[in-house]
């Protein structure tokens, strides 16, 4: 090889960082900045106040909510604020679930949703609730007649996640929407990652609830939204005040709600466009690291997946390793190994999709964003072989394969439709 | 969580990263599925650990404990090197992350594991040392029994 490993570090350290984390959070734009900042100066008003100060603070506050509202193709009562997508999350399955329980305790849902929904799922079973986990195909792909099997006469609600954080698949919701109006169970969406990313419009796609965040589409944490179809009644997650029409107590955030709906407008202005340049940029580095490194595959769904989401696995090594590595070259990325968690076991979603866990520990994702240009793909498909072919010649697997001692599980040409049976059975 | 400088030089420059060879002896510990492996290959002379190589198939932590263990039994003797707990090279590393704490242990049972063998080829395997063997027979990954209690 000609270029070193050691040579690459010394010159990263002359070059800005590149942000390969998008699905992690992303960085306020300097728009949304702008809007914090003026509201907090100029808007401090509690909107609940009744004086000037508290009406201009609800103006605003009311002004965000049309304006997410209108974007969404929703109405500005379906559209509520809450602190995260977790708490969302949390509303939308909690409230159904303690709202119906009096026609069913069964509720549906996949084995690749977000912790935020599963382990929402686990406390309910903990109450008596029952849950469907649903499987997936290789790709991640919910399969909408599953769903319509899985419903049963006490199934009060179905959660799917839009579009899978890990992998990027993206699920037919609008399908499975549909299944569940047929059979009038209740249907919500865990819609974080595809908010700003993807068109989404909660009345077309069959939803009841649709959980957001503002963080992933660079407005800060600390805001997120449910929208919740007219009319449907849940149980409150928050008691207190008569704040968000008496349905979440607690002064609203008025200036992240202002910052969610600014950069929600940014995002929509560019959306077809940005989305086609980030899926190029995406299928450029698919490609490129395919290429460039053996034994390499895609996880998640070739087309049907976000455009800022790549998702490999590196076979013979663990991912943690991978991150550092990246880390000390510039770049900051994800993995869904166990040494990335508190716990020992390897991403869910990777299990979930059928991957041995010998390979889901070697797993790389990578989500681009607005500010991710060609050099920044050009510069990573330089360096990714240097810290794969490191890593693998300390791997005593790889050393095995090597000596023939051990067959591969992913071929060396690698690829984006590979498919795993089998595991190295040791 | 975060690093010690000590387990990122480790890890960024590992020591005695490799194989022996004409190793005396070598144990392999881990499991894939677990996302960790160590392959410990020991040179040993009149029984002192000459020169000792690693190969590992892990996160951060098990390549620097991997590392960090290598240099703290070469120009030990095969007692002394038995000596060496999986506390000792997490110290010598500046600590880890709780959650990393089972690196150690596989650490630790590498040269345990090739140690064993250098004593068993060698017939050199008394009831003393039988014992000191004991953390083979434990499941680093059996969550409840080493590290349990560190799980949050």
């Amino acid at each position: 090889m000609d270029i070193s490993f050691e040579q690459r570090m010394q010159e990263a350290a002359q070059l800005p960082r590149i942000y390969f984390d998008h699905a992690a959070t992303t960085a306020p734009r300097p728009e949304v900045i702008q809007v914090v900042m003026s509201v907090l100066q100029d808007f401090y008003g509690n909107p609940s106040s009744f004086y000037k100060e508290g009406h201009k603070a609800a103006r605003i506050l009311e002004e965000s909510r049309a304006l997410i509202a209108n974007g969404l193709h929703v109405l500005p009562e379906e559209i509520f604020f809450t602190s995260c997508g977790t708490e969302a999350d949390n509303w939308a399955i909690k409230g159904v679930a303690h709202a119906r329980q009096g026609k069913g305790r069964h509720l549906i849902t996949s084995k690749i949703e977000h912790h935020a929904v599963l382990h929402t799922m686990e406390a309910l079973e903990k109450e008596g609730f029952e849950v469907t986990y649903l499987d997936v195909d290789e790709t991640g792909l919910v399969d909408p007649e599953a769903v319509r099997q899985a419903i049963r006469p006490d199934t009060i609600l179905v959660s799917i996640i839009m579009a899978n954080n890990e992998i990027g698949t993206i699920q037919p919701i609008q399908e499975i929407g549909q299944v569940c109006d047929d059979a009038h169970v209740l249907f919500h969406s865990d819609a974080v990652q595809a908010l700003g990313a993807v068109p989404v419009h909660p009345h077309d796609l069959k939803c009841d609830l649709m959980s957001f965040s503002g963080h992933k589409l660079y407005a800060p944490k600390g805001i997120g939204v449910l929208y919740k179809r007219k009319g449907l009644r849940i149980e409150r997650l928050m008691d207190g005040g008569a704040q968000e029409r008496r349905q979440r107590g607690g002064t609203e955030n008025v200036a992240y709600a202002a910052a969610l709906s600014k950069a929600f407008q940014l995002a929509l202005e560019t959306l077809d466009e940005e989305a086609q340049r980030q899926t190029r940029l995406r299928d450029r580095l698919i490609k490129g690291v395919i290429e460039r490194v053996p034994h390499t595959k895609l996880n998640g769904h070739s087309v049907r997946r976000l455009p800022n989401n790549a998702n490999f696995s590196f076979e013979f090594i663990e991912g943690e390793s991978i991150l550092l590595l990246l880390d000390t070259l510039g770049y900051a990325c994800s993995s869904g190994s166990a040494c990335t968690s508190a716990s020992l076991d390897p991403s869910h979603v990777l299990l979930g999709i059928g991957m041995p866990a010998e390979i889901a520990h070697g797993s790389l994702r990578l989500s681009i964003g607005r500010e991710t240009m060609d050099q920044d793909i050009d510069r990573f498909l330089v360096d990714i072989p240097l810290v794969i072919h490191r890593l693998r010649e300390m791997s005593p697997l790889y050393d095995d394969y090597v000596k023939g001692k051990l067959s591969c599980l992913i071929p060396p040409e690698g690829g984006i439709d590979v498919k795993i049976t089998g595991s190295y059975g040791l | 969580m975060e690093y010690s400088e000590k387990v990122l030089d480790h890890f960024m420059h590992p020591r005695n990263m490799g194989e022996i060879s004409d190793a005396t002896a070598s144990g392999t510990v881990g499991n894939p599925i677990c996302g960790d492996i160590m392959k410990m290959d020991l040179k040993i002379e009149n029984n002192i650990i000459i020169d000792a190589k690693f190969k590992t198939f892990g996160c951060g932590s098990a390549i620097a404990t991997s590392s960090m263990a290598t240099e703290l039994i070469i120009g030990k003797t095969t007692d002394e090197a038995l000596d060496i707990t999986n506390r000792a090279v997490a110290e010598a590393l500046d600590g880890l992350p709780k959650v990393k704490m089972h690196c150690s242990v596989l650490a630790e049972q590498a040269v345990k594991k090739a140690l064993e063998a250098y004593y068993l080829e060698n017939d050199m395997m008394t009831p003393e040392r039988q014992e000191r063997f004991s953390i083979l027979g434990k499941d680093e990954h059996s969550h409840t029994d080493l590290h349990g209690e560190e799980k949050s």
